[in-house]
């Protein structure tokens, strides 16, 4: 008997760290010296904000460095960081310092942004919550992914897998290690969740799930 | 007043459930509200619309007013002015006159709450009662106004009261200053179900266009902004001007005639004079008490809707218009960023040509102008609704009592 999967909804307070940057240098700066969640925040929040958008924005870094300062050969770098790749918030943290401090040890020119349109660093402080959705079956639960909120599903796919570090996103993690479904659980932590909305990757879930419902009753 | 499920409609079932559960955590605490007035004024606006709904979520809220004379309030507007940045004198005299108002005020209000939620400066010096209370009591100042370059001599007035509390909320990133406190970032919100942003029936918004003898068959270009150099209305007819030398279309500029600006009459004559009684440009002088339906008609009637602003608090004609799916393009400054994220969900501009040149490319581009509204719509209803606005007051006052950047509740 394998034990049910509970759906837990996640929302988010955002905090002001008083901390501004008004070129790369000082980027460079709060990016190593910010908390994780920091860092977390900034890559996730158009993600979050704008889940309704295809193409959606980049990260909040690569919006900054592309349309403040104007420098677009690294913003393009900073926006194609691939943030599947990484499995803690440290490493991400990592990379972005690296790319800019390629870029500052190359480059002849400082940019300032004009006053008012320095980044502003912000933390994201998450609140996760059970809902009343616990389903035991392949059936139950691609009826009550249905139902949950776009945070529900935003939770279980992002949050859970890089800010909690539980490696695979939780619903491949059930579908593996509960139902034994090793091929649908890598189907799905196979997707690149940040080229999708919210709706169609949840959409892509059902899809699959369906498929291989269908599958078994043949 | 609307009931919090006949918000269900608009934002979903899954988010209204999602604040009864979190309204659930706050039960056997009492949230006080404390502010300067009950009636007029955006505080009061957004308080009297939040609190009947907190109750209804199990948030037992309540609101309570200080009291002050007209030369307090004189006093409490000039910090106002000076905290947007004005150069205002203020005189020792005046400092101590509202001290003295404060002190009163602590000396009759009952500060029954669990959490004290005071609203703006006129409230800020009531946290000398925090440590009558040690620390059973949770304080929170909420600052409303642009506070991003503020008069220094009365921000460090101010600033000795702020760092007193236990969290201080901010609308705007450009607004956070560096404090000992926490800041959290809260923007204000509209309300879908207000006369400004409650859908129309065509026949109303028809007698509003036909009122203001506005054509029904030629683009309608719209700024709604009082009257204040700081909303550039002189620079929007400048930007029109560009346009029309290439389309045939018409600007309508509104504004309130309630207003206490001294400057309001000079701006108003000077954009009568650069309108130069050219018949497509309608300067509307809306009376208060039509205010909201009108409003609401001539920007439901818009093409393109501006918010051309050089400073601005948070510009919330910006989601009202947005909200209506209409594309915007305005100015970069202030809260207006975090409601357009330029190219996805309207535009941002810089200057008076870079408005005429993103006008004409949205009346020559339908579809793209559609979408941005569509967009624009779509980040509104997620970011900038009542229905958030009391999910982050909810989880901001949750979160006084834990200090962990994850929490299980």
């Amino acid at each position: 008997m394998s034990n049910p999967f509970r759906f837990y909804t996640r929302l988010n307070l955002t905090e002001l760290l008083g901390v501004k940057a008004k070129n790369l240098a000082e980027l460079l700066e709060g990016l190593k010296s910010v908390p994780g969640s920091s860092i977390y925040y900034h890559t996730h929040r158009f993600l979050q904000q704008h889940h309704f958008l295809s193409p959606e924005p980049p990260n909040d870094f690569a919006y900054w460095v592309s349309n403040i300062l104007q420098e677009n050969k690294l913003g393009e770098q900073l926006a194609s960081i691939d943030i599947m790749q990484f499995k803690k918030i440290s490493e991400l943290r990592e990379e972005f310092i690296s790319v800019i401090e390629k870029h500052i040890n190359t480059s002849q020119i400082i940019r300032e942004a004009p006053g008012g349109a320095e980044f502003y660093f912000m933390k994201s402080v998450s609140f996760i919550i059970p809902t009343r959705q616990i389903v035991n079956n392949l059936t139950e639960f691609a009826e009550a992914i249905k139902k949950v909120s776009i945070n529900s599903v935003y939770f279980h796919m992002f949050e859970a897998r890089l800010r909690l570090e539980r490696e695979y996103n939780d619903f491949s993690n059930w579908f593996e290690n509960e139902l034994g479904e090793s091929d649908l659980a890598k189907k799905i932590s196979s997707l690149d969740f940040y080229t999708h909305t919210l709706d169609s990757l949840r959409q892509k879930i059902v899809f699959f799930i369906e498929q291989r419902i269908n599958a078994q009753n043949k | 007043m609307p009931k919090i499920n006949d918000y269900v409609p608009i934002v979903g079932e899954d988010i209204i459930e999602e604040l009864k559960i979190i309204g659930e955590k706050l039960k056997g605490k009492v949230v006080q509200h404390i502010n300067s007035t009950s009636v007029g004024g955006g505080v009061a606006e957004i308080l009297n619309r939040m609190i009947p709904l907190m109750n209804e979520l199990g948030v037992d809220s309540r609101w309570d007013l200080i009291k002050g004379g007209e030369k307090f309030f004189q006093i409490t507007k000039k910090f106002h002015n000076a905290l947007h940045g004005m150069a205002v004198d203020i005189t020792d005299e005046e400092f101590d006159v509202f001290l003295q108002v404060e002190d009163e005020n602590i000396k009759t209000i009952n500060f029954y709450g669990d959490i004290i939620f005071a609203h703006d400066p006129q409230t800020v010096a009531l946290i000398k009662k925090k440590s009558d209370f040690g620390d059973s009591k949770k304080w929170i100042w909420r600052c409303h106004i642009d506070v991003s370059y503020p008069e220094p001599k009365v921000w460090n007035f101010i600033k000795q009261f702020v760092c007193q509390y236990n969290a201080s909320v901010f609308s705007a990133p450009v607004f956070s200053q560096n404090l000992p406190i926490k800041q959290y970032l809260i923007s204000p919100s509209i309300d879908p179900l207000s006369d400004k942003n409650k859908e129309l029936p065509p026949e109303i918004i028809n007698s509003v266009l036909d009122k203001h003898e506005i054509e029904k068959n030629k683009p309608v270009i719209t700024q709604i902004s009082r009257y204040d150099f700081l909303k550039d209305p002189v620079g929007v007819i400048e930007a029109f001007k560009l346009v029309r030398k290439h389309i045939d279309c018409q600007l309508i500029l509104a504004g309130n005639t309630a207003t206490d600006d001294p400057e309001h009459d000079k701006v108003l004559s000077k954009v009568k004079e650069k309108a130069a009684n050219d018949p497509d440009i309608h300067i509307l002088v809306i009376e208060p008490s039509n205010n909201d339906i009108e409003i609401n008609a001539l920007q439901r009637a818009s093409d393109i809707i501006i918010q051309k602003s050089i400073r601005e608090g948070f510009g919330l004609t910006v989601s009202e218009a947005l909200w209506k799916k209409k594309p915007v393009i305005a100015g970069a400054v202030g809260g207006i960023p975090l409601q357009i994220t330029h190219k996805y969900s309207g535009i941002l501009t810089h200057t008076v040509e870079g408005t005429a040149y993103w006008i004409k490319q949205l009346l020559n581009s339908p579809e793209y102008a559609r979408k941005l509204g569509e967009n624009g719509h779509e980040h509104v209803k997620n970011n900038f609704l009542i229905t958030r606005h009391l999910k982050d007051y909810i989880l901001l006052f949750v979160y006084l009592y834990y200090n962990q950047d994850i929490i299980h509740l």
